[in-house]
């Protein structure tokens, strides 16, 4: 398959990240769960407060993107797209309500994605095609999660909420450039979750080697061939992280290092963020990024899919006051598994 | 809250959009159409920056229907930078460490869903100001 490159260049104009200010240690559910026996994949996990949702979560990253994209006015948007598993409504679109907060609306064109935790990248690949064809000047994607897991399931360990949002534009105008990107799809049924139910179903280990470790390498060493790049050649590389320890094998199994990955790597503080994991990696390293530095991002969505991107950073970024993610990531404060439940809303008020 | 009144308020709540009077420069939230400064007819749209400051709180723990599960929560009279006083609810701040003059910023949140089937009210609240950049 050909490298994915649009006629005219483009690249990230602006982004924004946004991670809620609680964090559930994976102790505490181990504690309750299994007496404290559980093997905990991660060190904690970002949960939402009770006023938040994919859709107030979006538009906080979303606002951060449109500051650090110095002369973009919010109506200039073209598209206004929200990839997540968790959108508020089973019917009516998050898409709307967030370019409305915006001052997108009302010409644009505003859609909602749906990969597991690819959903984001879809959306972003979408953004490129999109301005690369010249239909629009700018488009935002946005990847986003409040995500589920079943009460005691190895899920509910990981199950975190956060997200990125990213201005897509004409490379002339942007801080960093899209080099090419490629998409690597089959069904491979690792995760999913039915209508109306709702916790998300897996098929245990099998979520591993056919899912996620598959997809992933072949989409990046597609992306390695097409560009004739090599590992050597990134400064940083990004993975989609379930938990701590995927990422860093796999970046390990293409031949990447760990301090390629660390700095992008954010599970240990937040948890999966599903259609966020990776993009908000992302906007970790973009804070960090000096002009020409290179950057690799592969997703992976269960079900199964990855997109691969190859970035390479052009300036130096303007934050206009927007918060950088690790500011995010710091905000914390750490609850029980009562208040937890309470968020949760598991306790009948009525 | 009826749909046709969330929808007729969709600007000012998710944006903060108010008025500015184009005779005295006064800035209106909400939104009037006359300036209750100088009375002088003010329909020009003017969207604040949602900073601001704690002028007076009130911290809830009997809730009225709806806000049941937010208590115990901080409502609060918050001085915007450009001159209007609001209403509104806190987030992401325990009622303890809320202070008059306290720093604040508007964030969009959820404000309350009219039961299982019906719709999200999302709306203007204020937090404590996010660090900026290091």
């Amino acid at each position: 398959m050909a490298l994915m490159k649009p006629v005219r260049s483009v690249g990230i104009v602006g982004y924004g990240a946004y991670v809620p200010r609680y964090r559930l240690a994976s102790a505490e559910i181990g504690e309750l769960w299994t007496d404290g026996n559980a093997i905990t994949p991660v060190k904690q996990k970002s949960v939402p407060g009770l006023d938040e949702d994919v859709a107030t979560m979006s538009i906080e990253a979303a606002r951060n993107a449109l500051r650090r994209a110095t002369g973009v006015a919010p109506d200039k948007l073209g598209a206004v797209w929200v990839g997540s598993e968790s959108h508020p409504y089973a019917v009516k679109p998050t898409s709307t309500i967030v370019a409305e907060a915006l001052g997108a609306t009302p010409h644009t064109q505003a859609a909602d994605w749906q990969f597991a935790c690819k959903a984001g990248t879809e959306a972003l690949q979408a953004a490129i095609g999109f301005v690369g064809s010249g239909m629009s000047d700018y488009a935002l994607a946005i990847g986003m999660d409040a995500a589920q897991g079943r009460p005691g399931d190895a899920l509910e360990y990981t199950a975190g909420a956060g997200g990125a949002a990213f201005l897509v534009g004409p490379a002339e105008s942007a801080i960093a450039e899209f080099e090419g990107s490629v998409s690597y799809v089959t069904d491979t049924p690792d995760f999913w979750r039915r209508q109306h139910e709702r916790f998300p179903e897996h098929s245990g280990r099998f979520t591993g080697e056919p899912a996620y470790f598959h997809h992933i390498t072949s989409a990046a060493r597609e992306l390695l061939d097409q560009t004739g790049l090599h590992p050597a050649d990134f400064r940083y590389a990004i993975f989609h992280q379930p938990n701590a320890k995927f990422p860093l094998k796999v970046g390990e199994d293409l031949g990447f290092t760990r301090a390629q990955i660390e700095p992008g790597l954010l599970v240990n503080e937040i948890g999966n963020t599903y259609a966020g994991s990776s993009m908000i990696g992302l906007t970790a390293v973009l804070d960090i990024a000096a002009p020409g530095d290179r950057i690799l991002l592969v997703s992976f969505g269960s079900g199964a899919g990855s997109d691969a991107f190859s970035i390479r950073m052009k300036e130096t970024v303007d934050h206009h006051g927007a918060p950088a993610t690790r500011d995010y990531v710091r905000r914390s404060l750490m609850i029980n598994y009562a208040t937890y439940s309470r968020f949760k809303e598991n306790y009948k008020l009525n | 809250m009826e749909v046709a009144r969330f929808w007729r308020t969709t600007g000012q709540r998710y944006q903060l959009t108010g008025e500015v009077c184009p005779n005295c420069g006064n800035k209106i939230f909400p939104p009037r159409d006359v300036c209750p400064a100088c009375e002088h007819e003010a329909k020009t749209p003017y969207t604040f920056s949602g900073k601001g400051e704690v002028y007076s709180y009130s911290t809830i723990h009997a809730a009225p229907e709806g806000f049941e599960k937010y208590v115990p929560y901080t409502v609060a009279l918050v001085r915007l930078e450009e001159g209007p006083l609001i209403t509104a609810q806190l987030t992401d701040v325990d009622t303890k460490d809320v202070k008059v003059g306290m720093p604040v910023e508007m964030v969009t949140r959820v404000l309350r869903e009219d039961g299982e089937r019906g719709m999200l009210v999302y709306g203007y609240k204020f937090r404590p100001v996010l660090a900026g950049p290091r």
